[in-house]
């Protein structure tokens, strides 16, 4: 009688070693970073440095940037995700791909490809600079653009996933119950994936604040105009300033918001299917 | 013919499926679909409903064309004024119940008040006005399953197309909701389409029962027409079954002729049944049987049907019954017709319908 209870103890028990690496694993990849970061925080400088000015601009700019990033990834990224999932065109796949190229990119490639693409002597940039005397590197609408670029795949991928993943019978009975394609999609189709557009907020959102590469690539660091918190952050470290590692903490206890957000139950089940989903 | 109703001339050829059929249903009558899976029956109502168009034929709804190629005229689904219960409901969980009976109305122009004055109306109707703000998780399967067809009544359709609407219910509440369903389709004088696996939903709820099988219809007619006259192994199976009607009373139905027949159920159970009876669960003998059956008498075989791998016999007075035998078992008793033999069956074979 104990022997299949037995067995299937067995078969679903990680084995030994593997506890043993995955424990080493998250101590040095998850529990000793943040442990250091605890440890070294000048804890009697909170005070003095989030009520610095430099510290604060960088804080609100960051917040401008990154919320007008989640901002324009909803407005681009819905309709993209809407295309890549239901579209039936030819080179579907390659456009997926090309929507989801940035989250493999590194963000630093990203800057230098926005900066050839937008710059002054950009394939755009060049026509904007001449035909209407606009530049937007080093602008606050590069920072923007910059961590939009980079973050919307986030959001695009997780609405995609949710897109797919719905049983499109209901889109069906709603039409048939009178509905045309703009009331099915207000009244069924978003309502029904909104947890996934809330979880893919999140993610983008959350991406974006921490956006580094692509920024100081296309926007540069130029205090109160461009310069976000990660990049206030470097900087204050450059300098060996207890600012970098305070700042630091701030974006720290961002993330952990974000991600028990993301981790309640609603949006665990969400980007579980997302992830599941080929 | 441009006369009231539905008539539905469907060719749709779909991946593996080859549909070719003609359904037509009067005001008032209800149809029910049976047939395999994969027959082809949800394509045909998706058609009829316009959400997927038919490559040839025509779909006629009171007079007014709804699709045909030949013309190049296809309505689109929310043009057409027809209700659907779908399979699984398919309620909107982010919406109340209140809400989901009003979405028709509102996508059809109403405004917001009258939509919801007249879906409560149908609420309370349904037995169901307490629940109007109820969201369909919160609702148990009954419940939801007449959210769903207020739903589909609400907005007042020249057809309704049930899907396998009793099967997302669990077997207690079959009963009841088939009970109500009956009640309140019984009300209606719109053509009525119903998809269904069930034997005793198809004979119960059915004014006509179409068969389809591998995208034709194989046979068409009165539930006891094909009950009693299956004319293929799938109707045979599904609804070639024998019916016993009469009163129960201490443990036995007597039918109209004055027969009893034994049944397992207890003597406080009484009152008008109806009971079905597999034609495998019962047996044929040359000689008087003694055993356990607790049903056995002598009668007289009208016909026998050799129907390949099943022998279909047909026993006459005193009670009319389909038999089901082997090929080896009807050559070996010599059955057939004027033969005078003796059935048996077990009164645990009788099944009560909870009707």
């Amino acid at each position: 009688m104990t022997q299949p209870h037995r067995r299937r103890e067995a078969g679903n028990g990680p084995p030994a070693s593997a506890v043993v690496v995955g424990c080493i694993g998250l101590a040095v990849f998850f529990v000793l970073p943040l442990a250091g970061l605890l440890w070294r925080a000048p804890w009697r400088d909170v005070g003095s440095v989030l009520g610095d000015h430099d510290a604060q601009q960088a804080l609100r700019l960051s917040l401008v940037c990154s919320l007008s990033a989640t901002g324009l990834s909803v407005l681009f990224g819905l309709p993209i995700a809407w295309l890549i999932a239901r579209g039936e065109f030819r080179g579907r796949n390659l456009v997926r791909a090309a929507a989801l190229l940035p989250l493999v990119l590194p963000p630093v490639v990203g800057g230098v490809a926005l900066f050839y693409a937008f710059g002054r002597r950009g394939l755009i940039g060049q026509w904007l600079d001449r035909g209407f005397g606009v530049q937007l590197p080093f602008t606050i609408w590069a920072a923007i653009i910059a961590e939009t670029f980079v973050a919307m795949p986030f959001f695009v991928i997780t609405v995609e996933g949710a897109l797919r993943g719905l049983d499109t019978r209901y889109e069906d009975a709603a039409a048939s119950y009178g509905a045309g394609r703009w009331t099915v999609m207000r009244r069924v189709t978003l309502p029904m994936i909104g947890p996934s557009i809330a979880a893919g907020m999140a993610l983008t959102w959350a991406r974006a604040l921490g956006e580094f590469g692509a920024t100081i690539t296309f926007a540069g660091s130029f205090p109160g105009k461009t310069q976000t918190l990660p990049l206030a952050i470097y900087l204050a470290f450059e300098n060996n300033e207890p600012a970098g590692l305070i700042l630091s903490l701030v974006l720290l206890a961002v993330s952990v918001l974000v991600l028990a957000a993301v981790g309640s139950r609603v949006f665990a089940s969400r980007l579980r299917s997302t992830a599941l989903a080929p | 013919m441009t006369g009231r109703g539905l008539i539905a001339d469907v060719c749709i050829r779909l991946g593996d499926l080859d549909l070719t059929a003609r359904v037509e249903a009067a005001p008032g009558e209800m149809v029910v679909l049976v047939g395999p899976n994969g027959a082809g029956k949800s394509t045909l109502l998706r058609a009829i409903a316009g959400l997927i168009p038919i490559d040839s034929g025509c779909i006629k709804l009171d007079g007014e064309v709804l699709d045909d190629p030949e013309r190049a005229k296809f309505a689109e689904s929310r043009q057409r004024s027809i209700g659907v219960v779908f399979q699984d409901r398919l309620l909107f969980e982010h919406l109340s119940a209140l809400e989901n009976v009003a979405f028709g109305l509102r996508s059809r122009g109403a405004r917001r008040a009258d939509a919801r004055r007249t879906a409560s109306e149908w609420l309370a109707r349904f037995g169901l006005a307490s629940f109007a703000s109820a969201r369909p998780t919160e609702l148990s399967g009954g419940q939801a399953q007449r959210v769903a067809l207020a739903r589909a009544l609400a907005f007042e359709p020249r057809l309704l197309l049930l899907d396998e609407p009793l099967a997302a219910l669990d077997a207690t509440t079959h009963a009841e909701v088939r009970r109500d369903l009956r009640r309140h389709l019984a009300t209606l004088d719109i053509p009525k389409i119903m998809v269904t696996h069930d034997p005793v939903e198809a004979i119960s709820l059915g004014d006509r029962i179409v068969v389809l099988e591998a995208g034709r219809v194989t046979q068409s007619g009165s539930p006891d027409d094909v009950r009693v006259r299956p004319r293929s192994r799938y109707v045979a199976d599904l609804v070639g079954i024998n019916l016993l009607r009469g009163v129960l009373a201490g443990g036995a139905i007597e039918l109209a002729g004055g027969h009893t027949v034994a049944v397992a159920a207890d003597s406080s159970q009484g009152g008008a049944v109806a009971a079905t009876l597999h034609p495998r669960a019962i047996t044929i003998h040359r000689e008087r049987p003694m055993g356990s059956a607790r049903n056995t008498w002598q009668t007289t075989i009208d016909d026998v049907d050799d129907e390949g791998e099943r022998v279909r016999v047909r026993v006459g007075v005193p009670v009319p019954l389909a038999v089901e035998v082997t090929p080896s078992a009807c050559a070996e008793l010599g059955l057939r017709a004027g033969l005078v033999c003796w059935i048996s069956f077990k009164a645990t074979e009788v099944s009560l319908l909870p009707d």
